[in-house]
């Protein structure tokens, strides 16, 4: 098992992506995408269903990307990164590493029957879960990850009524060899994650909160600040999954040892999706996270 | 080897011989014993193969996909509302250029329910860009199985190889299984052009824009209308190659020589009946019957029904005074699918022969021998007036 922690100086310098992508500016996704790439290295193969990677990853004839990368369609993603292990393992070919990162939209829902299929088959490839919370390269409708209350284009005016789904949870409950939660704003954690994901064989989840400024009505330069207020206020929480065992790591980790946590107030104000939200769904939500938190001192701390 | 088997057998065991490397598939009447046999074959170390049992059709051709993408040799089958669901996959395959096989053992489709045989599930699937090739006996499904391999690689186009569920897929039909070491020459390891290769990596499937954009070298490289006008006409370019690539077999294994259009006692016949798949069998002994009576009727067995092969249509049937389409399937809210193409194949004729419809055993309606024969005589004798609409034989009324 891989025991070496990330940090500014030992992460290699080498660029995977070429600068002068597509993204949006002050995007999650693209800062996940250029740390996740130094930990995955050159020898690995991405398959992408429609999504903002899609987009950031180039128009043809050119490319951001300097790994291969099979786009396929939106609900076929694990389906076909199995297909694709298959041929690899048939050609003698398995040292290559077979990366499958969608979005949220294209994992939680219309993704989620052949990642079903291919944890409980057990394959052998690494799924990245970049949830923006909402199908954002549409432009922005409510997706089975949206928040409550949430504006999105498709609820305009009342915000999104339900609660979102617990997508790692739900993968966790799979039994596969690693879940681990991530969030954008703390990418090394991702690198250390993904370095033990890629040591390990087998059917590899990693979940990553990634705030988006465009979707989330919020300035660009805040998409980091944000995304530590989530993880901080104890909203999302970074952990691993192993053996049926669930762990907290990194900054969520250093919260337990915390009495109280920062009230969500903070975090939802920051961005004007939430501007519907009602005192009573806050009041709420900040129960929902309370109890979470003292379930977890009582459980792991 | 001569066998006794199924026709499921029959396909499963050319897809052996084609040395698969990766076989995914979903379990649906009536292409279950193909698969079944497939897994046999694999979990048995007869055929060394990735079989994975997938969740759902759309997920089976998107492993075919994936494999296909990564160098390997890749095989799915299905069946009716199967195809349907994997629907999405099938044009991307097309689109993507992957030389897939896939055998669809043909049902009708739902609603309602049926799992017994028509054509409509393929022919709703004729515009997505593939090859379809429908087949008459267990003979041709082990045939043509190995040959659409070949073929799909030569043009890098995926290949359907169509045959009729349950009155060939669950038959017993003596046939010849070819020698293995002589499929191997016939059909070499095949070495893809563009794959997922970290040494060379490449972006595949990327968004294409409508219009034509410069490389990093700028070098002018195509746009989607262009790169799906290549598909068109390299499809077009596949009956030739298919032609060379049944020569080849024939003289490797002795059979074939018809593999666009077979006919039976078409030269100097005054009206050919075109049909596809087993009913064209059925339709010899109707045929016999009535040229025992003095009517010169052929039938002809349409194999190569995408890309349609239009010169080939015209010339055997441009000389006839009539032409009868019977078939089993339809674009409903208009006519048969293969009559409407074969009326405009022949509209440029000047000896412009009639050509009448008939819709037949849908979703497995008893096809009797009589109302073959009554039918055809009846186009066969027809006066000037006689309606050109599509008929329905069989109905229950």
């Amino acid at each position: 098992m891989n025991k070496q922690v990330t940090n500014p100086v030992n992460l290699t310098a080498e660029e995977f992506i070429y600068p002068g992508n597509r993204a949006c500016s002050g995007c999650g996704l693209s800062t996940l995408y250029r740390i996740g790439l130094k930990a995955l290295g050159r020898d690995s193969i991405f398959v992408v269903p429609p999504s903002c990677l899609t987009v950031m990853q180039g128009l043809y004839p050119i490319a951001a990307t300097q790994i291969p990368s099979l786009n396929v369609t939106f609900a076929s993603t694990a389906a076909a990164a199995t297909g694709v292990r298959a041929a690899l393992k048939a050609r003698g070919k398995e040292n290559i590493k077979v990366v499958a990162w969608a979005g949220d939209g294209g994992t939680s829902d219309i993704g989620i029957q052949s990642l079903s299929a291919a944890i409980e088959r057990g394959e052998d490839f690494l799924y990245i879960c970049y949830d923006n919370e909402a199908y954002m390269n549409t432009g922005v409708q409510r997706s089975g990850t949206t928040p409550r209350g949430a504006y999105t284009t498709n609820t305009p005016i009342k915000g999104k009524i339900q609660k979102n789904k617990d997508l790692p949870t739900i993968m966790a409950a799979h039994n596969p060899t690693y879940v681990a939660t991530c969030s954008a704003a703390y990418p090394l954690d991702f690198h250390n994650k993904i370095l033990k994901a890629i040591s390990l064989k087998g059917m590899k989840y990693i979940h990553i909160h990634t705030p988006c400024p465009s979707g989330w009505g919020m300035e660009e330069r805040l998409s980091i600040t944000v995304g530590k207020m989530a993880v901080n206020a104890g909203l999302f929480d970074l952990y691993e999954v192993e053996n049926g065992k669930k762990t907290l790591s990194g900054p969520s980790a250093k919260l337990l040892k915390r009495e109280t946590l920062p009230r969500i107030d903070e975090y939802l104000k920051a961005q004007s999706r939430f501007r519907m939200l009602t005192e009573e769904h806050v009041t709420e939500l900040q129960a929902e996270i309370d109890a979470k938190w003292e379930k977890y001192r009582q459980e792991m701390g | 080897m001569k066998k006794i088997e199924s026709g499921n057998v029959a396909a499963a065991l050319g897809v052996k011989l084609a040395k698969v490397q990766v076989v995914a598939a979903y379990p649906i009447t009536p292409q279950t014993p193909l698969t079944e046999k497939l897994s046999e074959l694999i979990e048995g170390d007869e055929l060394k193969a990735e079989y994975i049992t997938v969740e759902s059709e759309h997920s089976a051709l998107a492993v075919c996909i994936g494999a296909a993408s990564a160098g390997a040799r890749a095989f799915t089958a299905t069946s009716a509302n199967g195809l349907l669901y994997m629907s999405e996959q099938v044009h991307w395959a097309a689109g993507a250029r992957l030389p897939l096989v896939m055998c669809v053992v043909n049902r009708g489709v739902g609603a309602p329910w049926t799992v017994w045989n028509d054509h409509q599930d393929s022919i709703s699937q004729r515009d997505a860009g593939w090859i379809q090739i429908y087949v008459n006996d267990h003979q041709e499904i082990i045939d043509t199985v190995i040959k659409a391999f070949r073929l799909a690689e030569a043009v890098s186009i995926p290949v359907m190889v169509c045959y009729d569920g349950y009155y060939l897929s669950h038959t017993y039909m003596p046939f010849d299984v070819p020698d293995e070491q002589k499929v191997d020459t016939f059909l070499p390891e095949y070495q893809y052009k563009h794959t997922l290769d970290p040494q060379n990596p490449e972006n595949l499937n990327t968004v294409t824009m409508p219009f034509a954009r410069p490389d990093r070298d700028g070098v002018t490289q195509p746009g989607y209308m262009d790169i799906r006008h290549n598909l068109h006409e390299e499809l077009g370019t596949a009956i030739p190659v298919f032609e060379q690539i049944d020569a080849a077999y024939k003289e490797a294994f002795g059979r074939g020589g018809k593999p666009i259009m077979s006919d039976y006692r078409c030269e100097g016949a005054d009206y050919i009946v075109v049909s596809m798949g087993s009913l064209a069998n059925r339709i010899k002994d109707v045929v016999d019957e009535l040229n025992d009576e003095g009517v010169k009727v052929g039938v002809l067995s349409l194999h190569l029904y995408r890309p349609f092969p239009r010169e080939q249509i015209i010339a055997a049937l441009e000389n006839a005074k009539g032409v009868i389409v019977i078939e089993k399937a339809l674009s409903y809210g208009n006519e048969g699918a293969l009559f409407g193409d074969i009326k405009a194949a022949l509209y440029p004729c000047e000896k412009r022969p009639f050509v009448h419809n008939y819709i037949i055993g849908l979703g497995g309606r008893e096809i009797k021998q009589a109302d073959l024969y009554d039918s055809i005589k009846a186009s066969c004798t027809a006066s000037e007036n006689f309606e050109d609409v599509s008929r329905w034989i069989g109905l229950n009324r």
